[in-house]
């Protein structure tokens, strides 16, 4: 009797549809066509059929094979050091009785201030006269150091943003190894398994699941990255060297004008995305039983 | 037996000292900013890790002076206040309708709202771009509101549905009973019921909309219309090379987001959990 009259359907889901539909699927495929037509400047007509030269232009393109080359070098970290550290935090902070509280809230701080802020104050610690880590090299005498060459700039600008989300992975992994039933940790201490052993036989295959979803958040959370870079390095500085996908997207089109390919990066990133992590999901998931 | 004593309490010290580092690097330098933010430039240059001799609020006048810093709270404000209240009731609905009804057509539904969650911003934004362009909403807070909530919603219904779930329908059928129709049902017990969930999604909502650079840099480019993030990240092209000043006011876009988080710690490890871990 309850819930049986459909008509009230169209009120509850209507307006939830019309805006996913009218903003994320309709724009999704206008993208793609875009990416098939020339159009000079964001008012730019539609004229001029292209069909797949934006294709062809990708693997040409220095800038855009060195953002991919980034961004992958940036997913790889991420997924190993965002997830791996937040995992070894998780299983430390369960191992102990004092303190639990204190750190779950102080390993989250990063993560609810925006990357924009973290970005400025990093520029602070960077900053060749007088930032903090050349400060730092001085009172052990030693030469400032430009934090953002050629060489140190991707890896200064990676740090600081596996550093801002090793908290998010942290607070889910703790959760699940909290939804772990005591009773399967009580007879594996019966068996004979503490400690490490513990956690390689009984934790980690349990945890199997949560740690599929957290690198798959990992990988779709790497490509969408840009505030931290763009704050950062903006565009790519020194001479593009530091674009990832995301950042690249944004000079393509917002700046540069490019508009048609930088709705072909646009789908570069979804793809990549998507195929990604359908094959990371292959290697970790559990076979559905 | 005093082997293993001794060896579990240098192991117990260990864990102690990685999780004290970790903690130092998430804390550490927000105390680096707050006790910069009280020095003169020239002392933040020459030694930035002692506390100031003269502790002043110059920056934080600079700050507020030379930029219209209440005006981007309230821009702030408006923008992931809006995003948040129609993100909420948007997709409480859908859960409620997902919960609680069977019909023609649902697993599309459900379909296509996990598959947007694989369309990252970049994916859509150039023709949603000229969308607002085109209805003249470029500069308009609706402008930035209208594209956030799309982004936003299909977690929210994610997490709320997941939640909804777990509700027993009893109180439902009772409130039935006594003759309440699904528009009582929903105000009267779903909402109630579901507080947690909203709690915890409207949190994210709102920190997601308010830290959301992109989308900001890319609708509003008038100055006048920058929320926090905006401005921020224009103060520190301007003034990138003034210390005082850039520590305030990253201390001043900081500690507002600080204290919430304090505030609201709870409903946000929990929103993560029962929405990410399941979904």
């Amino acid at each position: 009797m309850l819930y049986k009259k459909k008509n009230v359907l169209l009120i509850l889901m209507g307006p939830t549809l019309l805006i996913m539909i009218i903003f994320m699927y309709y724009p999704f495929f206008v993208n793609i066509f875009d990416s098939m037509y020339d159009i000079n400047g964001l008012g730019g007509a539609k004229d001029t059929f292209i069909g797949l030269a934006n294709y062809k232009k990708l693997f040409q393109d220095e800038h855009m094979l060195t953002a991919l080359k980034n961004t992958f070098v940036l997913m790889f970290c991420i997924v190993l050091f965002q997830v791996g550290i937040g995992l070894v935090l998780a299983l430390m902070v369960d191992s102990i009785k004092k303190g639990q509280k204190f750190f779950k809230t102080v390993y989250f701080f990063p993560i609810v201030i925006s990357a924009t802020a973290i970005g400025l104050m990093v520029n602070l610690f960077y900053s060749y006269y007088g930032g903090m880590f050349n400060q730092i090299l001085a009172v052990f005498g030693k030469d400032s150091i430009n934090w953002k060459s050629d060489e140190l700039a991707l890896i200064m600008i990676i740090l600081p943003i596996i550093w801002s989300y090793v908290g998010f992975y942290f607070v889910l992994l703790v959760t699940g190894i909290n939804n772990i039933s005591a009773d399967i940790f009580e007879s594996a201490e019966l068996d004979g398994a503490t400690g490490l052993k513990k956690i390689w036989y009984i934790t980690l295959p349990l945890l199997r699941n949560v740690i599929a979803t957290c690198v798959t958040l990992a990988i779709t959370g790497s490509l969408k990255t840009f505030d931290l870079p763009w704050i950062i390095a903006p565009r790519g500085a020194p001479k593009g060297l530091t674009h990832f996908a995301g950042t690249y997207m944004y000079e393509t089109t917002f700046i540069a004008d490019n508009v048609d390919y930088g709705a072909t990066i646009a789908l570069v990133i979804v793809v990549l995305g998507v195929a990604v992590s359908q094959i990371a999901n292959i290697f970790l998931k559990e076979k559905e039983m | 037996m005093n082997t293993l004593k001794v060896k579990k309490s240098i192991w117990k010290t260990l864990v102690y000292m990685v999780l004290s580092i970790w903690a130092a690097t998430t804390v550490f330098p927000f105390i680096w900013l707050i006790a910069n933010s009280f020095k003169p430039t020239t002392e933040i240059l020459a030694s930035s890790f002692s506390l100031p001799k003269d502790p002043s609020f110059d920056n934080y006048l600079n700050a507020f002076g030379k930029q219209d810093l209440l005006g981007a709270y309230g821009n702030s404000l408006i923008i992931s206040g809006s995003t948040m209240v129609l993100v909420l009731l948007f997709a409480s609905l859908t859960a409620f309708a997902l919960t609680r009804f069977e019909f023609r057509g649902k697993n599309l539904v459900i379909s296509l709202i996990i598959g947007s969650l694989m369309f990252p911003v970049f994916a859509t934004i150039i023709p949603v771009f000229k969308m607002i362009v085109g209805w003249d909403l470029v500069n308009k807070h609706l402008g930035v509101i209208i594209p956030q909530v799309a982004a936003n919603l299909s977690f929210a219904i994610i997490v709320l549905w997941g939640f909804m779930k777990s509700l027993p329908i009893d109180i439902e059928e009772a409130a039935f009973i006594d003759g309440a129709g699904i528009g009582r049902i929903y105000m009267t017990v779903i909402l109630p019921l579901s507080k947690p969930a909203l709690a915890s999604v409207s949190i994210f909502v709102f920190l997601w909309s308010y830290n959301d650079l992109f989308t900001q840099m890319i609708i509003l480019r008038d100055r006048r219309m920058f929320p926090i993030c905006a401005l921020l990240n224009e103060i520190s092209s301007k003034y990138g090379t003034d210390f005082g000043l850039m520590t305030a006011s990253v201390v001043l876009v900081v500690i507002p987001v600080l204290i919430l988080y304090l505030i609201m710690q709870k409903n946000i490890v929990k929103g993560l959990t029962s929405g990410a871990v399941k979904g």
